[in-house]
């Protein structure tokens, strides 16, 4: 067995990763959170635009639902980790950064695709069909990966303290959804709304699922695929290279 | 002997504050090496560059054989820690942070349930080892700590205060412990404040003040050489004169204390010597005789005292 190799620094990474699901995401708050705060958004736009169809809906409630559960608890675990010393446990240990990072974004990416599943069913049992399942399959799982790296980017900061960092969360998250094509078709946007929304993963995200469900895109596909699969590794590569530099700041 | 640790020159700066400046020493195998120095010495910043959780700005670091920055898994895999401040996961069960610690240092399955069982026997958790740490006294968490440490069967472990505000009988049982891993091989890097405990575990101690190392050695040496003279206490079972002991070999001074005599000395073995031959030849046993040397306290308060201008 070689410690430092890469089979297992992951087979290490999955260690924190079943952590990680223990401790944060199997906690009723955590759970409700991930479905409820997308579905009022949802609930909040349905009622106020009648005039969309749910099929636009129901894709923008998956891509916000992905979006919003794939980056609601990994900012906040390092922070948490090191103010409860647990992270200094973590760095006196045979892991790299990369690994530990690798580890709480699997937990991420599993959380966000597990409560998205549900939500996807919500939208079949509405009346949605599925014209595109292998499309949406590799969408969620791309954008899992992208959102949960977004989520480890949020926690770069070297705070330990979780409400700065789910302050600054807030901040960009919101202003995300809202440029991406989730409640104003990237048809219907204003020129410099469109150049916003290219800048932002979600908007491929919800491209794919709304061309999953209605056949409909405004990117052709291979693009949005793309788009987010570049996004997914720049943002991972990122998030490991800068939280390798802040970790001994947190101690 | 073989180095376990070599720090060369490890610097760490803090701001405008060098927290620790050019500290080099070496840990031999099988040793036990106290770390000592008062509150904001540089102790943990030290065991921490040491231990990879934080790098060094200058100097290095080689444990197990591995530089701690250029090959941190391979050096971090051979030793176990046992920090400050009790780390366990506290939403976790005692059982389920043992069988973390075996993942994360990449133990078989059935090696880490063999050795939780084991460690949690030692420490006396078994019975609660299925309980949240939450619930956890601070000796009982501390007796986690010290079981996760070791889970993998570590060469060398550093330990942190590991008796820190701990009641008698958890100290006792870590102090045991200590001693039986040592006897069996394991090398250990303890920091304390604990003069006693260092003093009847240590095998040599450096002590560090302002980030610097003033002293390094075993506490018997360390004791007396903080003092140039040495002082012996002798009797005898009948009155000697003063001036006679004043004028053997080795003596530069003598003082009655009692029925006792306490005799001043440059070289407390051919004093010792002197004192022997002189009983002999005046027919006059020695009732007792004993070598007072400071405390490791006095020793300690002696070497990280500043010195004034």
């Amino acid at each position: 067995m070689n410690p430092a190799g890469y089979p297992e620094q992951v087979r290490r990474a999955w260690a924190i990763a079943k952590k990680d699901i223990r401790i944060y995401y199997f906690k009723g708050p955590v759970l409700i959170f991930g479905v409820f705060m997308p579905v009022f958004l949802f609930l909040a736009f349905f009622m106020g635009s009648r005039q969309l169809p749910l099929s636009f809906l129901i894709s923008g409630l998956i891509g916000m639902t992905l979006f919003f559960t794939a980056t609601a608890v990994s900012p906040a675990i390092f922070p948490w980790e090191g103010s409860a010393k647990t992270l200094e446990r973590l760095a006196s240990c045979p892991i790299t950064v990369e690994a530990i990072v690798m580890g709480d974004m699997i937990a991420s990416i599993l959380f966000g695709i597990g409560i998205t599943v549900i939500t996807v069913i919500i939208g079949l049992a509405l009346g949605l069909s599925l014209l595109h399942g292998s499309t949406l399959l590799s969408a969620i799982i791309l954008a899992a990966c992208c959102f949960s790296a977004i989520g480890m980017l949020l926690a770069v900061p070297p705070t330990n303290v979780p409400s700065n960092i789910m302050m600054l969360s807030s901040l960009i998250k919101f202003p995300l959804i809202f440029i991406s094509g989730i409640f104003i078709p990237l048809e219907q946007m204003p020129a410099w709304g469109l150049v916003l929304s290219i800048c932002s993963p979600l908007t491929y995200f919800t491209d794919l699922v709304r061309y999953a469900f209605t056949d409909v895109h405004y990117f052709p596909v291979m693009i949005d695929i793309a788009a987010l699969a570049v996004f997914a590794v720049v943002f991972t590569a990122g998030t490991m290279c800068l939280h390798k530099m802040t970790m001994p700041q947190r101690m | 002997m073989t180095s376990v640790i070599q720090a060369l020159n490890l610097t760490k700066v803090f701001g405008s504050s060098t927290a620790v400046d050019h500290v080099s020493f070496d840990v031999q195998k099988g040793e036990i090496f106290g770390f000592l120095g008062p509150n904001g010495a540089g102790k943990t910043t030290t065991t921490r560059m040491l231990t990879g959780v934080i790098p060094p700005d200058a100097g290095t670091a080689t444990i197990l054989g591995h530089d701690i920055r250029s090959e941190p898994v391979l050096a971090k895999q051979g030793f176990g820690v046992v920090p400050e401040t009790s780390n366990a996961y506290t939403d976790l069960t005692a059982w389920q942070n043992l069988m973390l610690m075996g993942e994360l240092y990449g133990l078989e399955h059935a090696r880490a349930e063999r050795r939780s069982n084991d460690l949690l026997g030692m420490v006396g958790l078994l019975e609660r080892k299925d309980q949240k740490v939450q619930a956890y006294s601070k000796g009982m968490k501390q007796r986690l700590i010290l079981s996760m440490a070791l889970i993998h069967e570590p060469e060398l472990l550093f330990l942190d205060e590991p008796t820190s505000g701990l009641d008698v009988q958890s100290t006792q049982m870590i102090l045991s412990l200590l001693r039986d891993l040592n006897e069996q091989g394991t090398t250990i890097f303890l920091t304390t404040h604990n003069m006693e405990e260092a003093n009847r575990l240590c095998h040599r101690v450096g002590i560090i003040r302002s980030g610097m190392l003033v002293a390094i050695d075993a506490p018997e040496k360390l004791k007396t050489a903080i003092d140039r003279v040495h002082r012996i206490e002798v009797s005898f079972d009948r009155e000697v004169s003063g001036d006679l002991l004043a004028g053997i070999a080795g003596v530069s001074g003598v003082n009655r204390t009692g029925d006792k005599w306490q005799i001043i000395a440059e070289n407390q073995d051919t004093a010792i010597r002197s004192l022997v031959a002189f009983g002999k030849q005046n027919g006059a046993v020695i009732v007792s005789l004993n070598t007072l040397v400071p405390s490791l306290d006095e020793a300690f308060l002696r070497l990280t005292q500043e010195e004034k201008p």
